[in-house]
């Protein structure tokens, strides 16, 4: 028999019991919009977590100064101080696919301007710190490797900081004090607002980190160096080659290391790590619904080909075949969950919009699983239709005939 | 003129596991194109089993059945049921019409299978030629629950018509139908008779049998009489009489 009149068959069947069918489809609608929706929302936090991991520049490699072990005693990460300026200064020499090195160092403190005062993080940074992050001024300028290589007196500072210290005019020019150190303000940055955790990434100040180390913290050794690459594609061989320089400068080997290499990369894997997890349980969840749904239709075909034993005699009398019966069930089956599924698509991802624009939540529906849900729901369909169909295509005829 | 039907020591035993049931003892029957026979028989007789034999519902468990020269035991399920579409057509005491499907597309089902399937619009115009002929054509978008139990009946017989059978088979057709809705039936029956069509009816109703040509009678699985009916009834007659009656009895105007 030919496709299209299985599908005459099937929709003169369906369209018998139109109640019946959208109630059966319904169970589909729901399960495939749950899916959609549920992962559409996941997907929306794992990319809002990616674009605050990409907000922190392009190509980076964070090189922490590690723990080491002191008379038994392990400092914890950053405790230590394990990395020199030399070292900072040996990376951006030696490794070729370099493009940026900025060194960093941190302290937070009590800083006072015009009579006002406000605790702060002040950021010792290189001249390129601004480029690397891709962190723009919202006015003023940078310092320069000149203010760095001159202990400089300088700083750039944050929104939050430029409001609560300065919050008649602009601040460029100004002067604020760390533990009593006058620094001219250079610029002001734009603005950035919160952190994946919910920090204020506007507060702060940033000097160059000579006149942190030597001027404000009197210490020697810097807490990270900020390193970026070339391209994407030469992040691993950067990381590699700024292991290997490390290991040589400070005598160490893969169980001793006293710092760690990170690529950005791997802090954003880390990161969207929680996200993904969260998208895979609720897709779990509603995936569940899905079959539930599935098991409706199942239910509803073997009731069906019971209510309908007369009928599938009557077929089989006038020369239906036993696999045209079962094609027919199949294919109402299948139908019901495909145009459940569709139905499903729409309502899911209607649902993500009106989500997103009624909390504001990120959502992001991915074709991806637009479709493995619509083939997901055709999938159900063929399973919780094939044992129905199967049963009723082995009726025997005159049985059928006889079923009352 | 060659035999629609042949059928040659025709046993069939049903074996539900310990009782062995020999429904059919041995039936050798013969019929040519434009036979009109009825299959008489108390309940046991094997009647029943001797039609669903004929209609290649069932293989007989012993014997020979030649159908149109097709000798049926040799064939497959599938085969058989491409025989039953293309040379059959089937009607059941109770109708057996889809529900919620109306008139046409009942009719229009046999064409949906088999091997051959007509357009779409062919197969509408078929059955509407089928519901014509046995007056129905103004019923075809009409449900069965809105027809009555003889027009109903005649759906189904347009339904056994539509793929031009070899034979029509009717299972007590007119056991669920008043006497006057009943000859009304018969009446049909001996229109399709008379433009050549081989009827086989079951019917435990000695005055229907007489609408027939031939009656076969059958008693523990043996034929016990076949017989040409001597003095045929013709339903148009019957039927007229009968609305004299009623008439005289002021049962209707």
């Amino acid at each position: 028999m030919q496709l299209r009149s299985t599908f005459t068959v099937s929709f003169r069947a369906l369209r018998r019991n139109t109640m019946r069918s959208i109630l059966t489809a319904l169970g589909i609608i729901i399960g495939v919009g749950a899916v959609i929706a549920m992962v559409s929302i996941g997907n929306g936090a794992k990319s809002m977590v990616e674009s605050q991991i990409a907000a922190l520049g392009e190509n980076l490699i964070l090189v922490f100064s590690g723990s080491i072990t002191q008379g038994g005693a392990r400092t914890g990460a950053f405790g230590a101080g394990t990395l020199a300026v030399d070292d900072a200064e040996a990376i951006a020499r030696e490794v070729s696919t370099v493009v940026a090195v900025s060194p960093e160092v941190r302290a937070g403190a009590q800083i006072l301007a015009n009579g006002l005062n406000w605790s702060t993080q002040i950021l010792g940074e290189g001249a390129d710190y601004l480029t690397i992050r891709q962190w723009p001024l919202a006015e003023g300028l940078m310092f320069t490797d000149s203010d760095v290589r001159s202990v400089g007196k300088v700083c750039v500072i944050g929104q939050t900081v430029a409001s609560q210290l300065f919050p008649g005019g602009s601040p460029v020019g100004q002067t604020l004090r760390i533990r009593n150190q006058p620094f001219r303000v250079t610029g002001v940055l734009a603005a950035k607002g919160l952190s994946v955790q919910g920090a204020d990434q506007d507060d702060l100040v940033i000097v160059p980190y000579t006149s942190l180390m030597r001027r404000v913290t009197k210490q020697t050794m810097l807490r990270s160096i900020i390193v970026q690459a070339s391209s994407p594609e030469t992040m691993a061989s950067a990381q590699s080659e700024i292991i290997g320089l490390l290991r040589q400068r400070h005598h160490t080997t893969d169980q001793t290391d006293d710092f760690t290499v990170r690529t950005q990369e791997e802090i954003a894997q880390a990161a969207t790590a929680t996200s993904n997890t969260m998208t895979l349980l609720l897709g779990a969840i509603a995936g569940v619904s899905l079959i539930v749904g599935g098991i409706g239709i199942m239910n509803i075909m073997l009731v069906s080909v019971t209510e309908r034993t007369r009928e599938i005699g009557i077929r089989l009398a006038v020369g239906a075949h036993g696999s045209e019966i079962q094609l027919q069930f199949l294919t109402e089956a299948v139908v019901l969950s495909a145009f459940g599924g569709l139905i499903g698509i729409l309502l899911g991802i209607g649902a993500s919009e009106l989500l997103s624009s009624l909390n504001h939540w990120p959502t992001l529906v991915s074709p991806t699983v637009v479709v493995s849900a619509f083939l997901g729901s055709a999938a159900v369909g063929v399973i919780s239709g094939f044992y129905p169909a199967r049963k009723a295509s082995l009726l025997d005829p005159i049985d059928a005939l006889r079923y009352e | 003129m060659a035999a629609v039907v042949h059928l040659e020591d025709i046993h069939k035993i049903y074996d539900s596991g310990e009782v062995q049931v020999h429904a059919v003892r041995g039936v050798s029957l013969e019929f040519s194109k434009g036979e009109f026979m009825a299959v008489m028989g108390a309940s046991g007789s094997g009647k029943s089993t001797l039609m669903n034999t004929l209609g290649c519902l069932d293989r007989p468990t012993r014997g020979r059945y030649l159908l149109d020269g097709v000798d049926v035991g040799q064939l497959d399920r599938n085969q058989l049921a491409d025989l039953r579409n293309e040379k059959l057509g089937f009607v059941f005491q109770g109708f057996n019409l889809l529900s919620r499907t109306t008139a046409l597309e009942n009719v229009e089902l046999p064409m949906l299978y088999g091997p051959h399937r007509p357009s779409a619009r062919e197969m509408q115009e078929r059955a509407l030629r089928c519901l014509d002929i046995v007056g129905l054509s103004d019923r075809a978008d009409h449900f069965p629950s809105q027809l009555s139990g003889g027009q109903q009946q005649r759906v189904a017989i347009a339904r056994a018509l539509v793929n031009h059978p070899q034979v029509l088979l009717a299972d007590e057709p007119t056991g669920n139908l008043d006497s006057k809705t009943a000859i009304d039936v018969m009446g049909v029956f001996q229109r399709l008779n008379d433009q050549g069509i081989t009827i086989v009816m079951v019917t435990h109703e000695l005055d229907i049998a007489r609408f027939c040509k031939r009656n076969l009678i059958m008693r523990d699985g043996r034929v016990v009489s076949d017989i040409a009916v001597p003095d045929r009834l013709v339903a148009e007659v019957e039927l007229r009489r009968l609305q004299d009656a009623e008439t005289a009895a002021k049962l209707t105007a």
